[in-house]
């Protein structure tokens, strides 16, 4: 029984040393620039992130794509998220609470290759066709929506599919670190005069804050390392474009989308070396965000100050 | 917390008090007031509705449209056949079907009793001790690796590697897919067992204990036979969540067009193949896929609310 409980640390150990054997050859050649340099193509004379063919890599367009992506799903999916928990756990009729809960447990539980499937023949279209050329339209003049993109793929559509994709998790967090709050809290506040909503925001949101940042934190680990969806709606691309309508690729994309078909040991290696960094930030992600929930769930309640 | 608990009643305590301060413009100040307090909250409430209709609405439409496509695509060729030429109509994912079986099998071989193993040091033997918690937190950290972090390694460790010790190394394999796959539900199973154990009443154990059993005697046949219907669901959580995965199957068991059996070759896989189908450009493929989805996603389905079912009654009540 102790073996297996060791053996988690073993599978830790051996992923970490498996992926700084096989990033070794990029490491020695191009070091901590891998990460934030381009370079100057010879033949072109512009600016180049990615080369297999000349073996030139940086990572930054994919450090860039992930960000971009993994924001522009926060920014969708958590005040979604929050509605959901604050709706579940104080004003949803008890009858409608479980088969809610149990939905969003199954959104959770749909494997990311058929939301991908999913995007491909429905929402790629729908973005193509009417949500993309309304924010061309309406927000062009700010420079983040061109119109050089018209296949309905890009930034903006992977970041809807990881909404949906992280939403659930997010939300079934928050609900638990909300309802980990105890009444008394509640009723004070009632009883203060408060109307219902300041009720919530005061004596639950409040108290749940530091456990509500864990589930978005967490959210975050899942976006960031969210691939076959992404793959499948961000267009693959390796240059840095600021348009959100622009294909791109996010780090676990570029992984999926290239690994099997490398085409040298030294792509291998970048990709590999992406796959490290992916690893850490996750670990690293992850842990902050187990920490901050458990503060919420395990020990006293959280004090209000 | 039941009732409306509007501000009706809190406005008029504070009205009344000071209305004894002020005059009537106090009153009207505060009659405003906890109008607009009111205004807010039933705002706060739209929202927090329209939030859920928002996120439970996807889910409508993913399953809407995956049972309108899926159902008009799965026939028995489907279950039969393999793959036909591109372009060629017909065929259907049987080979995918006995890949992602093969898969599975391997997965739960190296997952289910490593995770239970574990699972039941957490709950019985290490309960509270650092090394216990140590453990626990890694499994949740490590639940949130990325599953292409996973391919990636498992591709350096078996697929990269010439090893006489390790068996099916040096090329794709079905086996290391099938080991990604099994690594990936360790700390799943693992967590899910120890929940379950923690969830039978203290009574169970000190009965057994009093009767002169010895510890690890009452742990593998009170404690975990009694907690045996839970921990079987949760492993077929675990099951129902790798079933799915395809991105540590894109470098390891690579896919495959034709029947294979074999652990030492590449193989195919359900979720491989709705991949590979729905990037196609051909739309007999792109039918195959959605009734691929349609198949894994009942299997999902059904895991899930036996997991429901079973938690919800029973000596086990109230877990997950």
């Amino acid at each position: 029984m102790v073996l297996c409980a060791l053996s988690i640390f073993a599978i830790v150990a051996l992923i970490a040393s498996e992926l700084v054997t096989g990033s070794k050859l990029t490491w020695t050649k191009f070091g901590f620039d891998f990460f934030y340099k381009a370079f100057v193509d010879p033949d072109t004379k512009q600016l180049n992130y990615w080369d297999p063919v000349n073996g030139q890599f940086s990572a930054l367009p994919f450090l860039y794509g992930t960000l971009i992506s993994s924001f522009l799903a926060l920014l969708m999916a958590v005040p979604l998220a929050i509605g959901v928990a604050v709706f579940l756990t104080e004003m949803c009729p008890r009858w409608l609470r479980g088969p809610l809960a149990f939905v969003t447990e199954l959104l959770a539980a749909i494997p990311s290759v058929i939301y991908g499937l999913w995007a491909v023949f429905v929402l790629v279209p729908l973005m193509r066709e009417h949500v993309n050329p309304l924010l061309i339209h309406m927000l062009g003049w700010t420079g983040l929506f061109s119109d050089d993109n018209p296949t309905g793929l890009g930034f903006l559509t992977s970041a809807v599919i990881l909404a949906i994709m992280i939403l659930p998790i997010i939300s079934s967090l928050t609900r638990e670190v909300m309802t980990a709050v105890p009444h008394s809290q509640r009723e004070a506040v009632l009883a203060l005069g408060a109307t219902r909503w300041e009720m919530i925001r005061m004596g639950v949101l409040r108290n749940a804050r530091i456990g509500i940042v864990g589930g978005i934190i967490l959210g975050l680990g899942r976006a960031l390392g969210e691939t076959m969806a992404v793959t499948m709606v961000i267009g693959n691309s390796t240059d840095i474009q600021h348009s959100l309508l622009a294909n791109g690729n996010t780090m676990a994309s570029v992984i999926a989308n290239q690994y099997a078909e490398a085409s040298n040991d030294l792509h291998l290696s970048a990709l590999t070396e992406i796959g490290l960094a992916l690893f850490i930030v996750t670990i690293i992600v992850n842990a902050l965000a187990q920490v901050l929930v458990w503060a919420v769930t395990r020990g006293a309640p959280a004090q209000a100050r | 917390m039941g009732g409306n608990t509007r501000s009706a009643g809190a406005g008029e305590i504070t009205r009344d008090r000071r209305t004894g301060l002020g005059g009537s413009r106090v009153r009207s100040g505060n009659k405003l007031r906890s109008k607009i307090r009111s205004l807010i909250d039933g705002a706060a409430t739209g929202m927090a509705v329209l939030s859920t209709v928002l996120v439970v609405a996807p889910l409508v439409i993913i399953f809407v449209y995956l049972i309108y496509r899926g159902a008009s695509s799965v026939n028995l060729d489907f279950f039969t056949q393999i793959p036909k030429p591109e372009g060629e109509a017909g065929g259907g994912m049987a080979n995918a079907i006995l890949g992602s079986a093969i898969l599975l099998g391997v997965a739960s071989a190296i997952g289910v009793p490593i995770g239970i193993g574990g699972g039941i040091f957490l709950a019985e033997f290490g309960r509270g001790t650092k090394l216990a918690n140590a453990v626990r937190f890694t499994a949740d950290v490590l639940n949130g690796v990325p599953s292409i972090v996973m391919g990636v390694a498992i591709y350096g460790l078996i697929v990269k590697t010439h090893s006489p010790f390790l068996p099916f190394s040096g090329h794709f394999s079905a086996f290391s897919g099938g080991a990604a796959l099994g690594i990936m539900m360790i700390p799943t199973v693992c967590r899910t067992t120890e929940e379950m154990l923690r969830m039978v009443p203290h009574a169970v154990r000190e009965a057994a204990l009093a009767l002169g059993v010895s510890n690890w005697r009452s742990v593998l046949s009170i404690t975990v036979k009694t907690a045996s219907p839970g921990i079987i669901t949760g492993c077929m959580l675990a099951f129902a969540r790798v079933a799915g995965e395809t991105a540590p199957l894109l470098f390891t068991a690579l896919g495959n067009a034709f029947w294979s059996s074999s652990l030492d070759r590449p193989i195919a896989a359900l979720p491989l193949q709705i991949y590979i189908y729905a990037l196609s450009p051909y739309d007999d493929q792109h039918r195959l896929a959605w009734a691929g989805a349609l198949v894994l996603i009942v299997l999902i389905v059904l895991a899930v609310s036996l997991v429901r079912y079973v938690t919800s009654r029973g000596v086990l009540k109230g877990a997950s």
